[in-house]
C-alpha cells in the first residue's frame, strides 16, 4: 500500500513539515508523524507537492471513517468531518489531518471531551439543545409499531439525558455541563453516538500506518 | 366489591340457594380488608357515611343487643337507632336475631362494637350477595361483562342534579375503588395457590399407600379410594361432583384417630361429611378447613403421622447435606470479628417479618408447602390479628419443630445451635444421635448468614409500588430496545438511582433488568459492558440479586471478561464477582469455570512501591486489588483455597502484602486470614515471610486493616512457630497497644483473639506481662459483647498457665467476673471460662474466693453441658479446686447427685472428657467416704472398661484413678475381676514417662491381690518393671520395685506352701 515511489515530496520539505507539526501537535513522534503525512498524501490520491485542492474532501474522509473505523451513522460522520475541518473550508488539510488524528487516536480525556462536544453541537453555537439531542438520538431506539408516538421514547431519552447533564438547569447542555458530566461518568463521553474509534480499530489503523516506521 | 365477591370469593361448592362463604384464607383476607374499610369509612368519608341505602342490608346476627350504647333505644331483644331516614325508619334495627342496617355510619359503628367482626361481615355478605344493589339500587347490581352502570349514573346525575345523586356517585366510585383493591390483593393470594391436579393427587395417594400398614413405624394404617373406577380424565368423583372441581374421595385410617373421609379437589383437600356405611353414599359437604395437599391435612389431624413424617424429613435433610459435601468442608473456624459480624447481622438489621418468611421458604424447598405457612403471609397485611392467630395455631401442631430443625441446619450462630440441641433433644426419640448430627453440621458450616442463599421473599403486600419502580421499568425498556448510545444513556441514568436501596435492586430484577444487564456482558460493546457491570457491582450487595445473577449465568460471563484486555472492564468484573461469590454455589461456579486461575493472574502487577507510577500502572494495581477482593470472597471455600494455591497465588499475595495502600492490603490480608486454616497456607505464610508484613500493618492507621491483620494472626497463631515469629517481629507491642482502644468492638474482638492465640506460647505470655496486658484483659471482663469476651477469657486462661499471673488475676479482681461467667450459655465462652477458672484455682488463695462464690458448684453443673469440650474443661477445672479447697470431701458430698453424675461421664466417647473425668475422680477419691460412694456407683467397672485405650493422656489419668480407687474395700479384687490388669501392663510399653509412673503406681496397688499378681506375671510384667526400676524417677522406681516385691513375695509364699 505504501510504495515509496508514490511520494514526490522532497525529503527536505517533508522534514520541514514534520518539524513544524511536531512543535504544535502532541501524541505522535516524528516517525509516526511522517508516516501519517505520507498516508495523507496517499489518500489524497494526488501525489504532488503543491496539491491543487486543499486536502481531503468530505467523501474521501467519510470513506476512511467508514472503512477503517467502522463508523456507520451518516450524520455523525459528517460531524466528525466538521470537527476535523477546523477552518470550515470543506477540505481537511494536512495540518487538520494530523491535529485531528492526534485527538482521534490518542487524545486524553480533556481533548476528547472538547472534540465530542464539537461533534454533537450541530449548529456550533456552544450548546447542545433538546432539538440537537433529538436529532442525534432519533435512530437510537428500536421502533415499536405498537406505540402511538414512535418518537416518544426518543423524547423521553432526551429528557433523561438532559436531566443527567444539564447541571445549570437552562434546558441545554453547555460545554461546562458536558465536561462536568463526562468527568463524573466517563461513559457519557460518547453520549449521543459513537464518534471515536474503539481500541481494536485504533490498533488496526496504527499497525497499518506505522508499520514501516516502528519496525524498520 | 361486587366483582370481587362474585368472582374471587370462594363460595361453598356444595349446596345451592343461599350460598355460604367458605372459611378459606383468601376469603378471610377479603373479609378483613372489607371490615377494615368499612370500620374506617365514617371517619374518612363523614358525608357519605350518612347516605341512606336504597334497601337496608339484612342478615342474621349473633350480636348481643346490650353492646349498643348511646344513640340506640334498647327494648328487650330489639334495638333501634335514634338516627332515622327521611321516612322515619331507623337506620339500624335489630330484632331478635335479624338486623337491618341502612347506612355506612351505622355499619361501621356496628363493626366497631361487635365482638366477632369476621363472623358479622361474613353473615352480612352471605345475606346480601350483592350489597351494591342494596346500597345504590338494583340498577347497580353487579353484572358479568362490561359494566355500564357508571355511565348510567352519570346520565342520571345530568338529568336530575339532586344532591343525593352526587353522593351516590361518590359512594359508587369509592366502592369501585375498594373493589379494585380487593381484586388486586386477592389476585396476589390466588396466584400463590397451586391448583392440585388429578395426577398430583394420585401420586400423593400412591406414595402414601406404600407407607401404610399396621406396623407402628408406618405412616398410616390404611388409605383407600372410595371407588375403583377411574374416569379417563384421572378423576374418580362422579361427574356431577367433578363440576365442583372434586377429583376423588379417599378413606384414611391414621394410627391415632378414627377413620376419616377426605375430598380431594382442585382447590385443595378437606374432610367431608363421611360415607354412610349402609348406603355407601358420601356426604359431600365440607366439614373442615381446606388444606393444600393430603400430607398437610394428615399432619394436621394425626400427630402420629406428623411425627413419622418429621423423621423422614430429617433423613432427607441429611441426604441433602451430603450433596453439599464439596463445600461442607468449608470448615474454617469463624474468626472473631467474623463472628461478631454475624451476630450483628443477625440481630442488627433483622426485619420483624424475616424469621417467619424464612421458614416459609424452607418449607417450600421441601416441596411440600403447607397452607398454614401461606397464611402467615397474611400477617404482613394490615390486619395483624389473623396472622397472630395463625401463628398460635401453628405452634400447637407438631410440625413446628421439624421445620425449625431444618432452619438450624442452615444457620450456625451459637444461639441457634443451642436451640437446635434443645429442640432436637426434645422432639426426637433418640436425642443423642440426632443432636450430634445437627451439631456436626452446624459446626462445619462456619459461614455466616450472609453466605447462605437467602430465600426469596415476596414483596410486602403494599398495593402501591414506588415511583422508582416505574422509572426503572422504563429504563430497562430502553436497554432492551436501544442501540449502543441509548443503552449507555439508560445505564448511566439507572446508575443514578440509589442502587444501595433494596426497592431499586429488586425493581431491576422484577422488571427483567437483570437478564438484560447480564446479556449485555456478552456483547462486544465495551461501554455497555462497563455500564452494566457498574450497576451489577452495586446491586449485587443484595443477597437475592446475587442468587439471581448466579442463576442467570452471570458468573460464567464475568469470569470470561477477566481475560479482556480492557483494564477497567477487568477490575469491574472482578469486583462484581467478589460481591456475588458470597455463597457456596457461586464460589463453586467461579472455580468450575476457571475463575480462580484468572483472578490469581490479575494479582500480578508492577512493583507497588515504585514512586511515580504511570496511569496505566495504577490501573494494573486497581485490577490487582479487585482481583484480591474477588479471591477474598472465593477463599471461603476449601477447594478454592486449594485452587488458589495451585495457581501459584501465594507468592503474588506475599508481594501485594508489601503494598502501602490499605485498600489493597485489606483484601489481601482477608484472603490470608481465610486461608490460614489450611496448614499448607500457614507453611507458606512462614516461608514467604508474610508475618513480618502482617505485623507491620497492625500499626496501620486503618482500623479495618488492623482488624484483619489481627484476625490473620488469630488464625495463624495456632502454629507455634508463627507465634514465635509474631514476637520476633515485634507484633506483641502493637497488639498490647491496640487493646486499649476498646470502642471499636470488632477490632477489639480481633485483637483479643490474636492475644489469646499468641499467649499459648509461654515466651509471649512473659512479654505480655511486661505490657501489663493481663490487667487490661481483666478489666475487659466487664461489659463486653460475647464475641470479645470469648477471646478475652481465652487469653486470660492461657496467661493463667503462668503461676505469677494467677495472682495478678486475683489482685485485679478477675475471679469474680470469671466465676459469674460460668453461668452463661455460650459454648465457646464456657470452654474458655472453665479453663480460666481451672487455671486460677491452682492458687490456694484464689480458691478461697472461688469457693466463696460457689464456683465449684457452677463448674460441677457444667458437667451436664451437652458439649464434650465444656464437660472436659469443667472436669479439668474441678481437679485443682478439690485439691485446694478446704474440706473438699464435705463440699463434694454436698452436691446432690454429683458423684453419680461424674461416674456416668465415664460413658462418654470423647477421650479428653474421659481423661479429665479420671483426673477428677483421682482427686475426689482422696476422700475415703467419697471413694465409697463412687464405688457404689460402679466406678470400678466403668474404669476397667476404659483400660484398652491407646491414648496416652487417658492412660495416665486412668492409671492414676485406678491406683487411687484401689484404696477402698475389695476394689483391687474387683479391678482384677473386671480384667483391668492385663491391659495396664501394656501401658508400660508406652513412650510417655508420665504413663509409666501412673501405671507402676496402679500396678503396685493392684499387686496386693494375689490373683492380680498372677495375671501380671502371666503378662510378663516383671521384665518391664525391672526396666522401670532403673529409671531416674524415684516415684516410678519405688512403685515398680514395690510391685516386683509383691509378686516375688507371692511366689515365695507359693513355693513355701508347696515345698515347705
Amino acid at each position: 500500500m505504501f510504495q515509496p515511489q508514490t511520494f514526490r515530496m522532497s525529503r527536505k520539505n517533508m522534514q520541514k513539515l514534520t518539524d513544524s507539526l511536531h512543535r504544535t501537535v502532541r501524541h505522535f513522534n516524528k516517525n509516526e508523524m511522517e508516516a501519517l503525512i505520507r498516508l495523507f498524501y496517499l489518500l489524497m490520491g494526488e501525489p504532488s507537492e503543491r496539491p491543487s485542492r486543499n486536502g481531503l474532501d468530505r467523501n474521501k474522509f467519510r470513506n476512511i471513517l467508514h472503512n477503517t473505523f467502522e463508523m456507520t451513522d451518516d450524520m455523525i460522520m459528517d460531524r466528525v468531518f466538521r470537527a476535523f475541518d477546523k477552518d470550515n473550508d470543506s477540505y481537511i488539510s494536512v495540518t487538520e489531518w494530523i491535529e485531528g488524528l492526534a485527538v482521534f487516536l490518542r487524545g486524553n480525556l480533556d481533548e476528547k471531551i472538547k472534540y465530542c462536544f464539537e461533534v454533537y453541537d450541530l449548529n456550533n453555537d456552544g450548546y447542545i439543545t433538546r432539538e440537537e439531542m433529538f436529532h442525534l438520538l432519533k435512530n437510537s431506539l428500536l421502533k415499536q409499531p405498537t406505540e402511538e408516538d414512535p418518537d416518544e421514547g426518543v423524547k423521553d431519552l432526551v429528557e433523561i439525558t438532559l436531566k443527567k447533564m444539564d447541571h445549570d438547569h437552562d434546558s441545554k447542555v453547555s460545554y461546562d455541563d458536558f465536561q462536568k458530566s463526562v468527568k463524573e461518568e466517563t461513559l457519557l463521553l460518547e453520549a449521543f453516538g459513537p464518534c471515536l474509534p474503539d481500541t481494536k480499530n485504533i490498533l488496526a489503523f496504527e499497525r497499518q500506518a506505522f508499520v514501516q516506521v516502528n519496525e524498520p | 366489591m361486587g366483582v370481587t365477591l362474585s368472582r374471587a370469593a370462594q363460595w361453598t361448592t356444595a349446596g345451592f340457594g343461599a350460598g355460604k362463604l367458605e372459611i378459606t384464607p383468601l376469603n378471610e383476607s377479603l373479609l378483613n380488608d372489607i371490615i377494615n374499610y368499612v370500620e374506617n369509612f365514617s371517619r374518612k368519608h363523614p358525608q357519605e357515611a350518612t347516605f341512606v341505602f336504597r334497601e337496608p342490608l339484612e342478615w342474621t346476627t349473633s350480636m348481643n343487643p346490650l353492646v349498643f350504647e348511646s344513640g340506640y333505644e334498647t327494648s328487650g331483644a330489639t334495638v333501634r337507632s335514634i338516627e332515622t331516614d327521611k321516612n322515619g325508619r331507623p337506620l339500624l334495627l335489630l330484632s331478635v336475631s335479624t338486623i337491618k342496617v341502612s347506612s355506612f355510619g351505622q355499619l361501621s359503628y356496628l363493626l366497631y362494637v361487635s365482638k366477632d367482626k369476621l363472623k358479622e361481615a361474613q353473615a352480612c355478605l352471605e345475606g346480601n350477595r350483592d350489597p351494591i344493589a342494596n346500597i345504590l339500587g338494583p340498577g347497580f347490581a353487579t353484572v358479568e361483562g362490561e359494566d355500564m352502570s357508571s355511565l348510567r349514573l352519570l346520565d342520571k346525575i345530568k338529568q336530575d342534579d339532586s344532591q343525593d345523586a352526587e353522593i351516590k356517585m361518590k359512594i359508587f366510585l369509592l366502592l369501585q375503588q375498594l373493589d379494585m383493591q380487593l381484586l388486586n390483593s386477592s389476585l396476589k393470594l390466588i396466584s400463590k395457590e397451586v391448583r392440585t391436579t388429578p395426577a398430583t393427587v394420585k401420586n400423593d395417594i400412591d406414595l402414601l399407600k406404600c407407607f401404610s400398614g399396621k406396623e407402628e413405624k408406618m405412616a398410616l394404617e390404611s388409605i383407600d379410594y372410595t371407588t375403583d373406577y377411574e374416569f379417563s380424565n384421572g378423576c374418580r368423583a362422579p361427574p356431577w361432583r367433578q363440576v365442583h372441581g372434586e377429583i376423588c374421595y379417599v378413606i384414611v385410617k391414621p394410627h391415632d384417630t378414627d377413620l376419616v373421609c377426605i375430598t380431594c379437589s382442585t382447590s385443595g383437600v378437606f374432610i367431608n361429611g363421611g360415607m354412610d356405611p349402609n348406603t355407601e353414599e358420601i356426604n359431600y359437604e365440607r366439614k373442615g378447613e381446606i388444606y393444600k395437599d393430603l400430607m398437610t391435612l394428615l399432619r394436621e389431624i394425626s400427630p402420629a403421622f406428623a411425627e413419622i413424617m418429621a423423621q423422614q424429613d430429617l433423613q432427607e435433610a441429611e441426604d441433602v447435606m451430603s450433596v453439599y459435601d464439596d463445600d461442607a468442608v468449608d470448615a474454617s473456624e469463624p474468626s472473631p470479628s467474623q463472628r461478631f459480624q454475624e451476630h450483628k447481622e443477625k440481630y442488627g438489621d433483622e426485619k420483624p417479618m424475616q424469621p417467619l418468611v424464612k421458614s416459609q421458604a424452607i418449607n417450600k424447598q421441601k416441596l411440600e408447602p403447607s397452607l398454614t405457612w401461606k397464611d402467615l403471609d397474611l400477617s404482613s397485611s394490615p390486619d395483624v390479628k389473623v396472622g397472630r392467630k395463625e401463628e398460635k395455631d401453628y405452634k400447637d401442631n407438631g410440625k413446628y419443630e421439624t421445620s425449625k430443625d431444618e432452619e438450624y441446619l442452615k444457620s450456625s450462630s451459637p444461639e441457634s445451635k443451642l436451640r437446635a440441641n434443645l429442640t432436637s433433644s426434645m422432639s426426637r426419640k433418640g436425642p443423642k444421635r440426632s443432636s450430634e448430627k445437627t451439631e456436626e453440621f452446624s459446626e462445619s458450616s462456619s459461614e455466616s448468614e450472609e453466605d447462605e442463599e437467602q430465600p426469596e421473599w415476596h414483596q410486602e403486600t403494599s398495593t402501591e409500588l414506588p415511583s422508582e419502580y416505574w422509572q426503572i421499568q422504563k429504563l430497562v425498556k430502553y436497554l432492551k430496545g436501544g442501540n449502543q448510545t441509548a443503552t449507555v444513556i439508560a445505564l448511566c441514568s439507572m446508575k443514578d438511582f440509589n442502587l444501595a436501596q433494596e426497592t431499586c435492586q429488586l425493581a431491576i430484577r422484577d422488571v427483567g433488568g437483570l437478564d438484560v444487564l447480564i446479556n449485555l456482558l456478552d456483547t462486544e460493546e465495551i461501554k455497555c459492558k462497563i455500564g452494566s457491570l457498574k450497576i451489577l457491582k452495586e446491586i449485587s450487595q443484595n443477597s437475592q440479586i446475587r442468587c439471581s445473577i448466579a442463576d442467570l449465568g452471570g458468573l460464567q460471563t464475568m469470569v470470561k471478561i477477566l481475560d479482556s484486555p480492557d483494564k477497567d472492564l477487568k477490575s469491574l468484573a472482578a469486583e462484581t464477582i467478589g460481591n456475588v461469590a458470597k455463597f457456596r454455589r457461586a464460589r463453586r461456579t467461579v472455580r468450575q469455570y476457571g475463575g480462580i486461575k484468572k483472578l490469581v493472574r490479575l494479582l500480578d502487577c508492577v512493583p507497588l512501591r515504585s514512586a511515580n507510577l504511570t496511569a496505566d500502572q495504577e490501573k494494573d494495581i486497581e485490577v490487582a486489588r479487585c482481583g484480591a477482593l474477588a479471591l477474598w470472597s472465593c477463599s471461603k471455600s476449601t477447594r478454592n483455597k486449594e485452587a488458589m494455591r495451585k495457581a501459584r497465588g501465594l507468592p503474588l499475595l506475599a508481594r501485594l502484602l508489601k503494598s502501602p495502600h490499605a485498600n489493597m492490603l485489606i483484601p489481601v490480608v482477608g484472603i490470608l486470614q481465610e486461608c490460614a486454616s489450611e496448614p499448607t497456607y500457614r507453611l507458606a505464610i512462614k516461608t514467604e515471610r508474610m508475618i513480618e508484613d502482617i505485623v507491620q500493618n497492625l500499626s496501620s492507621e486503618n482500623e479495618e486493616l488492623q482488624k484483619h491483620c489481627a484476625c490473620a494472626i488469630f488464625k495463624c497463631a495456632e502454629d507455634a512457630e508463627i507465634r514465635n515469629l509474631v514476637r520476633q517481629y515485634g507484633g506483641l507491642t502493637p497488639l498490647a497497644e491496640l487493646l486499649k482502644k476498646s470502642d471499636n468492638k470488632e477490632l477489639l474482638a480481633a485483637i483479643t483473639g490474636a492475644i489469646w492465640k499468641c499467649s499459648i506460647s509461654l515466651e509471649n505470655v512473659l512479654k505480655f506481662q511486661e505490657y501489663q496486658v493481663l490487667e487490661i484483659l481483666v478489666a475487659l471482663l466487664a461489659d463486653q459483647p460475647e464475641e470479645v469476651l470469648v477471646n478475652v477469657v481465652g487469653a486470660i486462661a492461657e496467661c493463667g498457665q503462668e503461676p505469677s499471673n494467677r495472682t495478678i488475676i486475683r489482685k485485679c479482681g478477675g475471679i469474680n467476673p470469671l466465676v459469674n461467667l460460668l453461668s452463661g450459655t455460650n459454648r465457646a465462652l464456657l470452654v474458655n471460662v472453665t479453663k480460666a477458672v481451672g487455671a486460677c484455682a491452682v492458687e490456694p488463695e484464689n480458691m478461697t474466693i472461688i469457693d466463696s462464690l460457689d464456683g465449684v458448684r457452677l463448674l460441677w453443673s457444667l458437667l451436664k453441658n451437652p458439649h464434650p469440650d465444656v464437660q472436659a474443661n469443667a472436669a479439668w477445672a474441678i481437679c485443682p479446686c478439690i485439691e485446694n479447697a478446704k474440706d473438699a470431701g464435705e463440699m463434694v458430698r454436698s452436691f446432690v447427685g454429683g458423684l453419680e453424675l461424674i461416674v456416668n461421664l465415664l460413658k462418654s466417647d470423647n477421650n479428653d472428657v474421659l481423661a479429665s473425668v479420671c483426673a477428677a475422680i483421682t482427686n475426689i477419691a482422696k476422700d475415703e467416704e467419697n471413694l465409697a460412694v463412687l464405688t457404689d456407683h460402679g466406678v470400678v467397672l466403668m474404669l476397667s472398661r476404659l483400660a484398652y485405650t491407646t491414648d496416652d493422656k487417658l492412660r495416665r489419668h486412668l492409671a492414676e484413678a485406678i491406683a487411687r480407687c484401689c484404696m477402698w474395700g475389695t476394689n483391687r479384687i474387683a479391678f482384677g475381676e473386671a480384667r483391668a490388669v492385663a491391659p495396664l501392663v501394656e501401658y508400660l510399653k508406652s513412650s510417655d514417662p508420665d504413663v509409666h509412673r501412673a501405671t507402676a503406681q496402679a500396678l503396685f496397688q493392684l499387686s496386693a491381690d494375689a490373683n492380680n499378681c498372677i495375671t501380671m506375671h502371666e503378662n510378663s510384667v516383671v521384665k518391664l518393671l525391672m526396666d522401670m526400676v532403673g529409671s531416674t524417677d524415684e516415684i516410678l522406681q519405688e512403685a515398680a520395685a514395690g510391685c516386683i516385691s509383691n509378686i516375688r513375695r507371692l511366689a515365695m509364699a507359693n513355693e513355701k506352701a508347696r515345698y515347705g
